[in-house]
């Protein structure tokens, strides 16, 4: 079967000079559910802004059998949805509904098919009953799931949510997780957060200084690199 | 706060919240025109409209004495000039400045206590106002409670660290210290304005807002624009052929 | 009072119509000026810097013993966010404070829209525009936020005059005073906040456009301030411009219009009146066109 994603060489420099990616080679197969591990400032969030166009750097990248350039960016930000770690800064409708129907609104058709496609997003992440509350009232686990109904909205095939269970307490990290299991869409999960990332992902890649510096299943990263909380280790020394 | 109130009582239900935003604006246009052109008894028009206004409140199911209350803001500035009148032998017109500022504004009240924002700044794009100045008041809108809530963070953490002194000496530095934080709310806010546009784009944006859902002006629009209107001007009309 | 915000009831009939008469048209080009050519993308920042300045007004400027003064904003918003721009948000704000907030007048919308939203950011923004890229720029930083205040008051008061509204000389002398006061921290507030910016990121503030007319620009200014002046002093001494009407032969058209409506006051038909609104549209039509002349100046160099 052929990859959702393809990265080969991907290099990208920020304005003020700063090489942000250092030649990234990544894939991501149907169904497949990776994490993204690393430092903070590796390159994991501006790796995945360029998958959907937002940044655009060296190299080659293949979203869905397209290359990510200019003339595909519609077509491929349908096929890609990502979601941010502000979800204030995603929900900027006046209500839920609005908010979830921009997605689809803007593919160009009808309001009432965007209107029946919002609605069948929120039944999915279990909001349908806020439809017509404003954003601002939500819960952050709330917020979270209206953004990504926002995402499905759009039918995509490829999710990737950056840091998503920020701010969320440990019941509402529990119907996160629950809610993403049950999607079928392939998944990338920018985390820090690796209890979530093991009930939900096999493989891990990490992140290092602009570059994946390995691959492999989660836990095999995260024991190579020390990136669980230690705790296993206090407990043997009791 | 204040907004907030009106935020609540803006999405309730009522007859009055269900009619058409149009006709409710309409029907505020007419009502401050009869009241700012009026000259003559005065005292006995502002009861008059008073009252209609109190039933149209209740009819919304607002709460009278809150919107009552909340009308009040225009009381401090009024108050000077109409001082100011008195004191130069025309209390006549002072009365006319409190009269008509405060009525003026419970018109404005009972429309926006009853109309959810965002549907009264879509219905006036009929009335000819750009839209693209009503979605920024629409994003404004959106993102004032967020903004404000930052501020008051920064604020808070400024007089834990010491910044309440009332001391002379230091007033340069707080001063700076100030425009230091505004500074970085600024900051924070064009970022926070570049994550927006970027999710805007990740949902696939591409340069025009379109709005879902369309404004249906019914028969029972056009009836209460009809009445709204023609009340006050009625009661204008019969209050002046009595005196 | 930083910025005076006019409430129904003040503005006699003829200027609080003849001033959204004024101000629909003026809007509509201000919004096609910050809209061109970047469709509703700019929208989110617009709205969101309008969030801004209402939160600003929450941080606290110390004056003198127990007093504080705020942010207004206009000039601030023009030298990072460009003078068009910059108006689009002062609109969307005072909209808002007039509907939300109830802070304002609906009819008297469109004096509080020229005052504050067009005129205002306008002249809080020409200065900068004149000599933001020479050595007297911390000045005329300053300056336009305290000409922004005090054009905005100006104007207010030229309309309340206008109006009718009784000011004795020494409440007027007291009000400009205060608004003195306030143009001044507006100054001191802008330029602070400036500099506190450029050490944060030196990008957020514009460099005047490039290919800018010093010509234009500066009678812009004068037309503004002229206006400014002109209109309070027409407004202030209603005898001079009677004098002028009865020099001009104005006098002489007294005409007493009856109408089915005859039962109601329409003061606004009395001859008095007709030479007061000719002024003041005398001087809304000064700033129509240095606004004109400005535009056209700067379009023509970009497209050059």
């Amino acid at each position: 079967m052929p990859p959702l994603i393809e990265v080969r060489d991907l290099r990208f420099r920020y304005e003020d000079g700063t090489q942000a990616l250092k030649g990234v080679n990544f894939r991501l197969d149907p169904g497949e559910s990776v994490a993204l591990l690393g430092p903070n400032g590796s390159g994991k969030t501006t790796f995945v802004m360029h998958l959907n166009g937002l940044l655009s750097g060296e190299g080659s990248i293949q979203v869905c059998g397209m290359t990510v350039e200019s003339r595909n960016l519609p077509a491929i930000r349908r096929k890609i949805g990502l979601v941010f770690q502000d979800a204030e800064s995603q929900l900027f409708m006046p209500t839920v509904l609005e908010d979830v129907a921009f997605g689809p609104l803007n593919l160009g058709i009808s309001q009432q098919q965007a209107v029946d496609h919002a609605t069948t997003a929120l039944e999915t992440v279990g909001m349908a009953a806020a439809a017509s509350r404003a954003p601002y009232h939500l819960s952050a686990g709330e917020k979270r799931k209206v953004a990504i109904a926002g995402i499905l909205a759009m039918d995509p095939e490829i999710l990737v949510l950056d840091e998503p269970t920020t701010s969320l307490d440990p019941p509402a990290q529990r119907s996160l997780a629950e809610l993403l299991a049950s999607l079928p869409q392939a998944k990338i999960l920018v985390t820090h957060d690796i209890p979530f990332v093991q009930s939900l992902c096999k493989r891990a890649a990490f992140f290092q200084d602009g570059i994946i510096a390995a691959e492999g299943f989660v836990e095999e990263i995260v024991s190579r690199f020390g990136w669980g909380l230690g705790l296993e280790r206090s407990k043997s020394r009791i | 706060m204040h907004h907030v109130v009106l935020e609540h009582w803006s999405r309730g239900s009522s007859p009055l919240h269900r009619r058409d935003p149009r006709a409710k604006f309409g029907a505020l246009l007419v009502f401050l025109v009869v009241l700012a052109t009026a000259h003559r008894s005065l005292p006995l028009l502002s009861v008059a409209l008073m009252a209609l206004l109190a039933g149209v409140l209740v009819w919304g199911r607002i709460p009278l004495l809150g919107a009552l209350a909340r009308a009040t803001v225009v009381l401090p500035f009024t108050l000077v000039f109409a001082g100011v009148c008195w004191a130069a032998g025309d209390p006549a017109r002072g009365l006319a400045l409190l009269l008509k500022s405060y009525l003026s504004a419970l018109a404005v009240l009972t429309v926006v206590s009853t109309t959810p924002l965002p549907l009264l700044l879509r219905g006036l794009e009929t009335a000819g106002v750009p839209r693209f100045l009503l979605m920024v008041a629409q994003f404004l809108y959106r993102y004032l409670f967020v903004i404000s809530e930052e501020a008051q963070h920064m604020r808070v953490a400024a007089r834990s660290r010491g910044g309440a002194t009332r001391d002379l000496a230091t007033q340069p530095a707080r001063f700076r210290a100030a425009a230091g934080a505004l500074a970085v709310l600024f900051a924070r806010s064009y970022a926070r304005a570049g994550g927006i546009h970027r999710a805007m784009l990740a949902r696939g944006f591409l340069g025009h807002f379109r709005a879902l859902g369309s404004l249906d002006f019914r028969g029972s629009d056009a009836a209460f624009l009809v009445t709204a209107s023609l009340a006050p001007i009625l009661v204008r009309a019969v209050i002046e052929r009595m005196a | 009072m930083e910025a005076v915000h006019i409430y129904d009831g003040f503005l006699s009939t003829p200027v609080w119509a003849a001033m959204d008469a004024a101000a629909a048209p003026a809007v509509g080009y201000i919004v096609r000026r910050a809209q061109r050519g970047f469709d509703d993308s700019r929208v989110p920042l617009l709205g969101v810097m309008g969030a801004f300045v209402f939160a600003a007004q929450m941080i606290n400027f110390p004056v003198g013993v127990g007093t504080s003064g705020h942010l207004v904003g206009g000039a601030l918003l023009a030298c990072t966010l460009g003078p068009a721009a910059a108006s689009v948000v002062m609109c969307a704000i005072i909209a808002i404070q007039a509907l939300v907030f109830q802070d304002g007048g609906i009819l008297a919308l469109g004096a509080n829209l020229v005052n504050m939203a067009l005129v205002g950011v306008l002249a809080g923004y020409l200065p900068f525009y004149l000599w933001g890229e020479t050595r007297w720029r911390n000045l005329a930083i300053f300056s336009g936020g305290a000409l922004s205040v005090m054009v905005s008051a100006m104007l207010a008061l030229a309309e309340l005059l206008f109006s009718g509204v009784p000011m004795p000389g020494s409440m007027l002398g007291v009000s400009l005073g205060l608004f003195a006061v306030s143009a001044l921290l507006e100054g001191a507030i802008t330029l602070a906040v400036v500099q506190a910016l450029e050490a944060i990121q030196p990008g957020f503030i514009r460099i005047p456009a490039a290919g800018r007319s010093f010509a234009r620009g500066a009678v812009g200014l004068a037309a503004v301030l002229l206006a400014a002046v002109g209109f309070l002093f027409a407004s202030a001494a209603p005898d001079g411009i009677e004098r002028l009407g009865l020099l001009t032969g104005a006098a002489h058209s007294r005409t007493v219009i009856r109408s089915p409506l005859a039962g109601y006051e329409l003061s606004f038909l009395q001859t008095p009146w007709v030479r007061k609104a000719g002024a003041g549209l005398a001087g809304v039509g000064l700033i129509y066109g240095a606004c004109l002349l400005i535009g056209r100046g700067v379009a023509r160099r970009r497209s050059a």
